[in-house]
C-alpha cells in the first residue's frame, strides 16, 4: 500500500478506532469517552486537510483490496469525495461537542457514541468510495449503524420509527443491490472518476439501462427522501436531537443524494444521461418533491418535524441542479450540499436546544423565546433565513446559481419552481420568527434546571452559533479561494470540461 | 512435514479414536474431548496448509486400490468442508466445554447433566469422524457408510437433552434419517448394478442417459433431499434443531444438513451435470424458492428464539438450491463458488447464532422472544454475536452470504433467467424481517433485566463472537478459499475407467 492509500484507510480508522473502544470502555467512564470522541473528530480533520492539500498539488491517492477477480473495493480522492468528507468531518466534530452536552445525564452513552462514531466512519466511506460495489457497501452499513441511533431512546414510539425507517433503507438497499448487479453484468466493475461506465456499454442495452437508472434513482431516492419515497423522514424525528442534526445534515440524507450525483456524474455521465432523456424525469421528481415538502412542511406544528419536511424539499434542489444539465445548475446543486448541511444542522442544533432547555416543542408554544434565549433564535435566525435563500447567506448562493444555470439551459419552469419554492419556504419560517421574536410569552416553559450564566449549556450553544456564522461566511466569501463554491466550481470544471 | 494424505487420514482416524476412548472411559471427556477437538482443528489447518502445496490428489489408503480399498479424493472443495467444519467445530466444542461445566455446577441434577457430557462428547467427536469421512471419500458406497453414522449420531445428540419434546422430534428424526438412507442406499445399488463401479470420478465419465439411471438418481436424490430438509421435506428439521441443547442445535444446523447438501453438490453439479436435464435443476430450484419463502415467512410468526433460527435455517438451506440451476447455466466457475460461499458463511453464522441463543436461554431461563427485552445490559457479547451473526444470515455487505448472493444475482443477471436473482433478494428481505424481530428486543435498553442464573463464562460467549465475525468478513476474504477452489477441480483416474460389467 502506498503512503497516499494509508492516508485515506486512515481517515476511516481515526473514526472506527475509537468507536470500537468506546464500546469495550464501561459506561461510566465518561472522560475517556470525549477524549476518545474529540481526539477521533480533531485527528480526521487533520489528516482530511492533509488530504485537501494533497490534492490541491494535484496528487492522487487510492486505496484498493480485491475480493474477487473483477470485484474488489477501492478508495478513492477526487474533489467530489473531498466536498462531501470534509462536510461530514467539520460537522461531525460539532455535533459531537454537542452530542457530549446533549447526553450528559441521559442513560446508555456508550452505545450512543459507540455507534455515532462507527457512523462517521460508514458517511466518510460513502464519500471516499472508488467505485459502486464500495459505495454500496457503505450505504448498506450506514443503514445498520443508523438504526441504533434512531431508536436510541427505546420508547415505543421510537421503535415504531425504527421499523419503518429499516423497512424503507432496507427495501431501498435491496433495488440498488439489483441495480448495481445489473449494471455491472453489462458494463463491466464500474469505477468512480473515470470515463462513466454506462455510456460505454453498447447501444443495442439501451433500454436496460434506462430501467437501471431508474433502479438507482428509487434505490437511493429513499435515503434521499425523494417525494413518494421520504415516508421515514418525517417519523425519524424521535431520535435525539444530534442524531437527528446529523441524519438531516450529513449522515443519511447526504448518503442518498451523494449516490444520486455519483450516479449522474460518475456512472452515466451528463451527456449520455441526458442524452437518453433520463435527467428530465429525475427534474421533475425533484421539483414535485420540492413542493410537496414545503406544503407539508407548513401544516405542520411540531418543530421537529416542520425542519423534517424542509429537508425533504431542500434536499431536492440538490437533486434539481444535478439534473438541470448545465454547468451552473449543478454548482448550484452541489454547493447546496454543503449549504443545506450547515443550515440545517444549525436549525437542528437550535430546536435540540429549545427543546433540552425549555422543553418547547411546538411552534406555538414559542411566543417570545428570543428574549429568553437570544442566541440560540440568532442562530435559528441565521439558518432559517439562508434556507429560504437572503443575501448573503449559504442559501441564497445555492439558489442564484441554480437559478442562474435554469436560465443558461433554457428551463423557465425550473426557475418557477424556485421562485415557489422560496415563497413557502418564507411562509413556514417567518412565522416562526415573527413569533420568537416580536410576540409576547404566553405559554410557561419547563425549565429544566439550568442555573448556567447562559442561556443554556454552552456545549450546546457554541456549535450552533459556530454554524452560523458559517452559513453568514460561506455565503459572503463565496468568491474566496477557500469556499465550498471555489470547490465546487473545480468539480464542475473537471466534469463539463474548463 | 507431513504430506496432504497423513492429514486426511488423521482427520478420520484421530476423532474416531477418541471417541472410543471417550467412550470407554467417560470420566476422560472433560479433558479427551476438547484435546481432540483441538487436534481435529490442528489437522484440519495442516491439510488446508498442505493442500496449497500439493493441489488435487487421490490417495488409496493402505495401497489398497478401488473397488476393494477405501480412496480419498481430495479436491478444493473438500478441502474448504473440512476446514469449515475444523473451524466451526472447534468453536463449538469449547462452547459445549462451558455449557456442560455451567449446567452441571449449577444444576441441581447433577446425574442428568453429567449423563449428557459422557454421551455427547463421544458422539459428536463420531459424527465429526464422519463428516471429515464424507467430504473426504471418492466413492459412493463409502460416502453412503458415513452417511449412516451421520445420521444415527445427529439422532443421538438430539435425544440428549431428554426433554419429551426432543425424544419425539428425535424419533421423527431417526425415521426420515433412516428412509433416506435407505433410498439413497437403493439408488447406489441400482448404479452399481448398471456401471459396477461407484467412484465418482469414474462414474462421471460412464453415465449416460438410461431408464435404469434416471431412477437410480430419483432415489439417490431424494434421500437426499430429506436429509438436507429442502421444501417441503423440511417438517422434521424444526423440532429437532429446536429443542437439542444448545451445542447439539449449533453442530445440526451448522454442519449436519451441509453434509448431505455436499453430496447433492457433488452429484448434480459435477458426476451427472452432463446427463441431467435443465428441467430437474429448474425443479430443486423451484422447491428451493419454497424453502425460502416458506422457511422465512414461518420464521416470522414462531415466538421462541431457537424455533426461529430454526426455521431460519430452512429457508437458507433454500438458497443454495436456487443455486443450483444457476451452476448449470453458468459458463464459468462464480456460481459454484458462491454456492460455497454461502455454505461456509451459514455454517458460522447459524452455529454462533445457536450458541449465542443458548447463552440467552441460560441467563433468561427461556425462549420467548418478545420477553427478552434488555438481556443486552447482562449479555452483551453474546447480544452482540447473535446480531451480527443475524446480519450476515441477511446477506449484508461485505459478510460471505453477500458475495454469495451478489454472484448468484449475477450469473442469474447475465444467463437471463433473472427471476432467480430476484427470488435472492426477496429472500433478503424476508430474512432481515425475522432478524430484526429479534434483534429490536436484543437491541433495545432497558435498564433492568431478571437474569436467573450467574455469569455465562466467557468461553461460552467468545467463540460465538468469533464465529459470527468470521461470517461477516469472509466476504472480504473470499479470495483466499476460492483459491483453494480453483486449484481443486476433480481429478482423473487411471485404475477404475477398465472395471465394467
Amino acid at each position: 500500500m502506498n503512503w497516499g492509500g494509508l492516508l485515506l484507510v486512515m481517515i476511516l480508522l481515526s473514526s472506527l478506532v475509537p468507536g470500537l473502544i468506546i464500546f469495550a470502555l464501561p459506561e461510566k467512564s465518561n472522560r475517556p469517552r470525549t477524549f476518545l470522541n474529540l481526539g477521533g473528530a480533531f485527528l480526521k480533520l487533520l489528516l482530511i486537510l492533509v488530504m485537501i492539500i494533497g490534492i490541491y498539488q494535484g496528487r492522487q491517492f487510492a486505496v484498493r483490496w480485491q475480493l474477487l477477480p473483477g470485484l474488489e473495493l477501492a478508495l478513492n480522492s477526487d474533489p467530489l469525495a473531498a466536498l462531501f468528507s470534509t462536510l461530514s468531518t467539520v460537522l461531525w466534530l460539532l455535533t459531537t461537542i454537542y452530542a457530549v452536552g446533549y447526553l450528559e445525564q441521559s442513560p446508555n452513552r456508550r452505545q450512543f457514541f459507540g455507534y455515532f462514531s462507527i457512523c462517521v466512519t460508514v458517511t466518510v466511506g460513502i464519500a471516499l468510495a472508488g467505485n459502486l460495489i464500495t459505495f454500496f457497501l457503505f450505504y448498506e452499513l450506514l443503514t445498520l449503524t443508523t438504526y441504533p441511533l434512531v431508536t436510541h431512546r427505546g420508547t415505543r414510539e421510537a421503535l415504531a420509527a425504527g421499523r419503518v425507517y429499516l423497512a424503507y433503507t432496507l427495501s431501498g438497499g435491496a433495488v440498488l443491490l439489483v441495480a448495481v448487479a445489473w449494471l455491472q453484468v453489462l458494463a463491466g466493475p464500474v469505477a468512480f472518476g473515470g470515463p462513466p461506465a454506462a455510456a460505454a456499454v453498447p447501444a443495442t442495452h439501451e433500454l436496460q439501462l434506462i430501467v437501471i437508472f431508474f433502479l438507482f434513482i428509487a434505490g437511493l431516492g429513499v435515503k434521499a427522501a425523494l417525494v413518494p419515497l421520504h415516508g421515514w423522514l418525517p417519523r425519524a424525528m424521535v431520535a435525539p436531537a444530534p442524531v437527528s442534526a446529523l441524519l438531516h445534515a450529513v449522515a443519511v440524507v447526504k448518503a442518498g443524494v451523494f449516490g444520486i450525483i455519483r450516479i449522474v456524474h460518475d456512472v452515466y455521465g451528463v451527456p449520455f444521461a441526458a442524452g437518453l432523456n433520463l435527467l428530465l424525469p429525475l427534474a421533475i421528481l425533484a421539483s414535485l418533491s420540492i413542493i410537496y415538502g414545503s406544503l407539508c412542511a407548513l401544516r405542520e406544528d411540531d418543530l421537529k418535524k416542520r425542519l423534517a419536511y424542509s429537508t425533504v424539499s431542500q434536499l431536492s434542489y440538490i437533486i434539481l441542479g444535478v439534473s438541470v444539465a448545465g454547468p451552473l445548475a449543478a454548482m448550484g446543486g452541489l454547493v447546496h450540499l454543503v449549504h443545506q448541511g450547515l443550515m440545517k444542522i444549525t436549525l437542528f442544533f437550535c430546536a435540540g436546544n429549545l427543546a433540552e432547555t425549555l422543553g418547547v416543542h411546538r411552534i406555538s408554544e414559542m411566543r417570545g423565546i428570543a428574549r429568553r434565549m437570544p442566541l440560540t433564535m440568532a442562530a435559528f435566525s441565521v439558518g432559517a433565513l439562508g434556507m429560504i435563500g437572503f443575501p448573503p447567506m449559504a442559501g441564497f448562493v445555492s439558489k442564484w446559481y441554480l437559478g442562474m444555470g435554469a436560465l443558461e439551459a433554457d428551463k423557465m419552469w425550473v426557475v418557477a419552481i424556485l421562485a415557489v419554492s422560496t415563497v413557502l419556504n418564507a411562509a413556514y419560517f417567518l412565522p416562526i420568527l415573527i413569533q420568537a421574536w416580536f410576540k409576547p410569552q404566553e405559554s410557561t416553559w419547563s425549565e429544566q434546571g439550568t442555573t448556567a450564566r447562559l442561556e443554556t449549556h454552552w456545549m450546546l450553544l457554541v456549535p450552533p452559533l459556530v454554524t452560523a456564522f458559517l452559513v453568514v461566511a460561506v455565503g459572503l466569501l463565496a468568491n474566496a479561494q477557500i469556499s465550498p463554491l471555489a470547490w465546487v466550481k473545480l468539480i464542475i470544471g473537471l466534469e463539463y470540461g474548463p | 512435514m507431513p504430506d496432504t494424505p497423513f492429514w486426511a487420514v488423521c482427520l478420520v482416524v484421530v476423532p474416531l479414536f477418541f471417541a472410543i476412548i471417550c467412550f470407554v472411559r467417560s470420566s476422560l471427556v472433560t479433558f479427551l474431548g476438547p484435546l481432540a477437538a483441538w487436534l481435529n482443528a490442528l489437522a484440519g489447518l495442516g491439510m488446508t496448509l498442505s493442500f496449497v502445496h500439493s493441489g488435487p490428489l487421490r490417495y488409496a489408503i493402505g495401497g489398497w486400490q478401488a473397488p476393494l480399498g477405501i480412496n480419498f479424493s481430495i479436491d478444493g472443495l473438500s478441502v474448504l468442508l473440512v476446514a469449515m467444519t475444523a473451524v466451526t467445530g472447534l468453536s463449538v466444542s469449547m462452547y459445549a466445554k462451558g455449557y456442560f461445566s455451567l449446567r452441571i455446577g449449577s444444576a441441581g441434577e447433577i446425574n442428568r447433566h453429567g449423563h449428557q457430557r459422557a454421551y455427547f462428547w463421544p458422539v459428536w467427536l463420531l459424527l465429526w469422524a464422519a463428516l471429515n469421512g464424507l467430504f473426504l471419500s471418492a466413492d459412493l458406497f463409502n460416502i453412503y457408510v458415513t452417511l449412516e453414522i451421520i445420521g444415527l449420531a445427529a439422532v443421538v445428540l438430539t435425544a440428549l437433552s431428554g426433554k419429551p419434546a426432543a425424544r419425539l422430534a428425535a424419533m421423527r428424526y431417526l425415521l426420515v434419517s433412516l428412509l433416506g438412507s435407505c433410498c439413497y442406499l437403493f439408488g447406489v445399488a441400482l448404479l452399481y448394478r448398471s456401471y459396477g463401479i461407484l467412484d465418482m470420478t469414474a462414474l462421471s465419465r460412464l453415465v449416460s442417459p438410461a431408464p435404469l439411471l434416471w431412477v437410480s438418481l430419483a432415489l439417490l436424490t431424494t434421500g437426499l433431499l430429506l436429509k438436507t430438509a429442502l421444501f417441503p421435506l423440511h417438517f422434521w428439521l424444526p423440532p429437532a434443531h429446536a429443542n437439542a441443547l444448545a451445542p447439539v442445535s449449533a453442530i445440526l444446523s451448522g454442519l449436519v444438513v451441509k453434509a448431505s447438501f455436499y453430496l447433492i453438490l457433488r452429484l448434480w453439479g459435477e458426476v451427472f451435470a452432463q446427463v441431467l436435464p435443465f428441467a430437474a435443476y429448474v425443479l430443486l430450484g423451484v422447491l428451493g424458492c419454497g424453502a425460502v419463502l416458506w422457511g422465512a415467512v414461518q420464521a416470522l410468526l414462531q415466538k421462541r428464539l431457537k424455533m426461529l433460527i430454526a426455521y431460519s435455517t430452512v429457508a437458507q438451506l433454500g438458497y443454495l438450491f436456487i443455486a443450483l440451476p444457476l451452476i448449470r447455466l453458468d459458463p464459468g466457475p462464480s456460481a459454484r463458488e458462491a454456492v460455497i460461499l454461502l455454505i461456509m458463511a451459514h455454517a458460522c453464522a447459524k452455529s454462533a447464532m445457536f450458541m449465542a441463543a443458548g447463552s440467552i436461554f441460560l441467563k433468561a431461563g427461556h425462549d420467548r422472544i418478545d420477553d427478552l427485552d434488555g438481556i443486552k445490559e447482562v449479555l452483551p457479547v453474546s447480544s452482540f454475536a447473535f446480531v451480527l451473526a443475524g446480519v450476515s444470515l441477511m446477506g449484508f455487505p461485505p459478510s460471505g452470504g453477500f458475495l454469495g448472493k451478489w454472484l448468484l444475482l449475477g450469473v442469474s443477471l447475465a444467463s437471463g433467467q433473472w427471476w432467480w436473482g430476484i427470488m435472492l433478494v426477496i429472500g433478503s428481505l424476508l430474512a432481515a424481517g425475522y432478524v430484526y424481530r429479534i434483534a429490536c428486543h436484543l437491541l433495545v435498553f432497558k435498564a433492568s433485566f431478571s437474569s436467573r442464573r450467574g455469569s455465562i463464562p466467557p468461553v461460552m460467549e467468545w467463540p460465538a463472537v468469533l464465529l459470527a465475525v468470521l461470517a461477516m468478513i469472509l466476504g472480504l476474504l473470499a479470495g483466499y478459499p476460492l483459491g483453494l477452489l480453483e486449484a481443486g477441480c476433480p481429478v482423473p483416474i487411471h485404475a477404475c475407467l477398465e472395471v465394467m460389467p
